[in-house]
């Protein structure tokens, strides 16, 4: 009984895959990709040089992998040699990296009454913690498993999907935790970011983004807007070990076009949230859009680095928002430290010195429709910017696009849309797209890459001196980080919307993006 | 699992009947523009008038998209068509899928659609069959394909009175350039070694550019190789301002405006 019970306990010290402690120092072990930015700070950035702007033009495919029928959003992890991804609808896949050969999938179906109200059936990627893979749900789920076999290990509910609620950022596994926040902005959701115990799934926290009666920022509702404010969570965060802070974006007030009912700043909306990640409790917040009505989430990755700001050293959160404003803040106490417009916007005359938008009259939706730069989507929008310390860059995802917004009256039902207008974007040809290059310390422009059209796909840096990006019409591309100069491309055959990550297999780098419904991996020959 | 073959096929009928009655509910209800209220209808009719207007008229008319202001729709012949069609588009065409609807939403816009069709019809002036000899002696055919029979150079022109309303119709004669679809884009290439290549866009992306000339032949160019690209002004398509007018205008309009499809 002692040998079964030792050599018991030796097996699962060897599935102990992905302690706490690789993923916090995940900068040592670039040959791995851990979380989902890479690393808790956010950058998207690898530290593996072996590409760089004199052989990237030889990069060619190692393999492809096909997932299901419909198109995939996701950024994957590496951790040992195995590759873990979600797919479309609901599921998870293990891959060899060496060959893209699936090692164990699971892969289950949506309740035939789920609507994903203002947002697509995708999945934007799992979490390891230890010996466990982790995925949100569209019907908002929240499930972990085996990371040698795929075996469900717990299946929590996190909320009625009925209500409008889903899932499709990808988890943030901490010390202990899985942490995930929510989507349903456009169904009348009150949003929240849930902290789960990360071996029973347990809930252990929850921070409610609307306060409610006698919870401070409640009085920035009128009436009883709260209740169906929305303030979704729908895109992975950072987190700041040392502070033990967690920075999470929050997403559109409800309905999205028509404030006329829900008077006030409604907070916590789209405001960047600081939360102590033991109790959820908020440390600070920043709002970036008080009273939106453009729909203009702040669920962008907020990327945390040190800098100088004029003149003296700070801990920062840096975020490109979708309002078309570079912010800097100081990431312990949110104060606002810059803000500066990095695309075309026509809303606001600038910021005030506490960072609050000076708003433009006429820029609010309206019965006929105002015309506004940037469109609804943004001139960013989730797919994620990078951060390259060695060019001291931070590189934007840019959609320079206008639209006319309308809005209307609109009663709350659960389950249903619960916008109050729309958006008309402008014709194609009067958008365009851009890999921007931000000064990280004042956001001003260095290059300038441009693109045929507003782009989803996200971007990595390198420390090889390389920046990767995608295109709607399917290109992937690498460009010189420190000029923007386009170094190489491949025509994938499939809509990029997703962040590449690098890696590396039997010693040399890699880089890895979904394209369509595939996985694509290249190396050098 | 049956053992008595007597009884077997009638248990399993009734629990077919059974499954059928309690089963999941579908995702597209069977008609529900036949309930709809007033307030759906108005809500419908917004978010027409935001999302369909541009391309439909903003009563439905037409314009660069199709009339809609008709009892009979080609491509929606009933109503779980017209869903179908708002819902995912219309595959070869310039009419999108929406994004982010709820199949409420859609049915709303459907419904709002059906009410338009019950206005009254328009009579075009112009005689159709008159058109069509002014179509053969103006030499259209050798762009223009009608029934599989023409040249490939413009826009396949079978259907275009389903596609296109008569007003557009006839700004597409007399001032083609303001109608240009998006994908006969006209573009001039010149190449770093002094090539010039002229023809319509077929494709492009941020790296790379193909164009058809007129004669018909595809020339793919990486945007590296070009000493420039620019999109012009002018159309392959002549303009017709000046030499047709009146009834000739007319009837050529009415001949396009009757062309339904039909292969």
């Amino acid at each position: 009984m002692r040998i079964a019970a030792a050599l018991m306990l030796a097996g699962a010290c060897a599935y102990a895959q992905a302690p706490y402690e690789r993923i916090r120092q995940a900068w040592r072990e670039p040959a791995n990709w851990l979380t989902y930015s890479g690393s808790y700070d956010a950058h998207r950035y690898s530290a593996l040089g072996q590409l760089t702007p004199s052989n990237v033009g030889r990069l060619r495919p190692l393999w492809v992998y096909q997932a299901g029928e419909q198109e995939i959003e996701v950024s994957p992890i590496v951790v040992d040699e195995v590759m873990y991804i979600s797919e479309a609808p609901i599921g998870v896949t293990a891959l060899d990296i060496h060959t893209g050969r699936s090692l164990w999938s699971w892969i289950r179906p949506t309740p035939a009454d789920l609507t994903t109200i203002g947002y697509g059936r995708v999945n934007r990627g799992v979490a390891v913690l230890d010996n466990l893979v982790y995925v949100g749900t569209l019907d908002a789920h929240l499930m972990a498993f085996d990371s040698r076999s795929g075996a469900i290990r717990w299946d929590t509910v996190v909320a009625d999907y009925r209500s409008g609620y889903g899932i499709t950022a990808a988890p943030l596994a901490i010390n202990g935790k899985v942490i995930t926040g929510v989507s349903g902005g456009e169904g009348g959701i009150r949003g929240f970011i849930d902290a789960y115990d990360a071996k029973s799934g347990k809930r252990l926290w929850r921070f409610w983004t609307i306060p409610a009666p006698g919870e401070p920022g409640h009085e920035t509702w009128a009436g009883d807007s709260w209740k169906t404010g929305g303030g979704p969570t729908w895109l992975t965060g950072s987190y700041d070990p040392e502070l033990n802070l967690l920075y999470w974006g929050t997403g559109n007030p409800g309905p999205d076009w028509n404030g006329t009912k829900r008077g006030g700043d409604n907070l916590y909306t789209c405001s960047l949230v600081a939360l102590n990640a033991d109790t959820g409790k908020l440390k600070w917040h920043f709002q970036f859009t008080p009273h939106d009505d453009h729909d203009w989430d702040a669920t962008e990755i907020p990327v945390l680095l040190n800098t100088t700001v004029r003149g003296r050293k700070r801990k920062v959160v840096a975020m490109a928002n979708r309002n078309a404003f570079y912010y800097l803040l100081d990431r312990a106490t949110g104060e606002f430290l810059l803000g500066t417009p990095f695309a075309k916007q026509t809303w606001a005359k600038g910021l005030d010195d506490h960072g609050r938008p000076q708003v433009l009259p006429g820029t609010s939706p309206s019965q006929k429709g105002s015309l506004v730069w940037p469109s609804m989507h943004g001139a960013t929008n989730w797919p994620s910017p990078a951060f390259n310390p060695k060019t001291n860059l931070f590189y934007v995802p840019v959609r320079e696009m206008g639209s006319y917004y309308f809005s209307w009256d609109v009663e709350y039902k659960p389950g249903a849309r619960f916008t109050g207008g729309a958006e008309r974007a402008l014709p194609a040809d009067q958008a365009s797209g851009a890999v921007r290059a931000l000064d990280v310390s004042t956001g001003e422009r260095r290059w300038d890459f441009r693109l045929h059209t507003p782009p989803w796909a996200g971007l990595l840096t390198t420390g090889g001196g390389l920046v990767f990006g995608g295109t709607n019409e399917g290109n992937f591309f690498a460009l010189d980080a420190v000029s923007g100069k386009p170094l190489w491309d491949f025509q994938t055959g499939g809509m990029i919307e997703a962040n590449p990550i690098s890696f590396a297999i039997d010693g040399k780098q890699v880089v890895a993006i979904t394209a369509g419904h595939s996985v694509f991996v290249f190396g050098l020959q | 699992m049956f053992h008595d073959p007597a009884h077997g096929c009638c248990l399993t009928v009734a629990a077919l009947l059974i499954a059928a009655a309690c089963g999941a509910p579908s995702r597209q209800p069977a008609d529900p523009i036949a309930a709809m209220t007033p307030a759906d209808l108005a809500h419908g009719r917004r978010l027409f008038e935001s999302q369909c207007a541009d391309c439909h008229g903003a009563t439905g008319e037409g314009g660069r998209g199709a009339n809609l202001a008709v009892p009979h729709l080609k491509y929606a012949p009933d109503n779980a068509a017209l869903f179908r069609v708002i819902m995912s588009g219309i595959d070869g065409t310039e009419m999108p899928a929406v994004r982010g609807f709820a199949d409420r939403d859609v049915w709303h816009v459907a419904g709002y659609v059906r009410t338009l069709g019950r206005t009254a019809a328009v009579t075009l002036p112009g005689n159709a069959r008159r058109g069509e000899k002014l179509y053969a002696s103006l030499q259209c055919a050798s762009c223009h394909t009608i029934n599989a029979q023409g040249g490939t150079l413009g826009p396949d022109l079978t259907g275009v009175g389903v596609r296109r309303n008569a007003m557009f119709l006839r700004d597409c004669l007399v001032d083609p350039a303001k109608t240009l679809p998006e994908n006969f884009v006209m573009i001039r290439a010149r190449t770093l070694n002094g090539r010039e290549v002229r023809g319509i866009r077929v494709n492009e992306d941020t790296f790379t550019i193909q164009i058809k000339s007129l004669d018909g032949q595809f020339s793919s160019f990486r945007k590296t190789a070009l000493a420039s690209l620019d999109k012009l002004q002018e159309t392959p398509m002549p303009s017709y301002r000046g030499r047709l007018f009146g009834p000739n205008l007319d009837d050529l309009v009415a001949y396009l405006a009757s062309l339904r499809g039909g292969l």
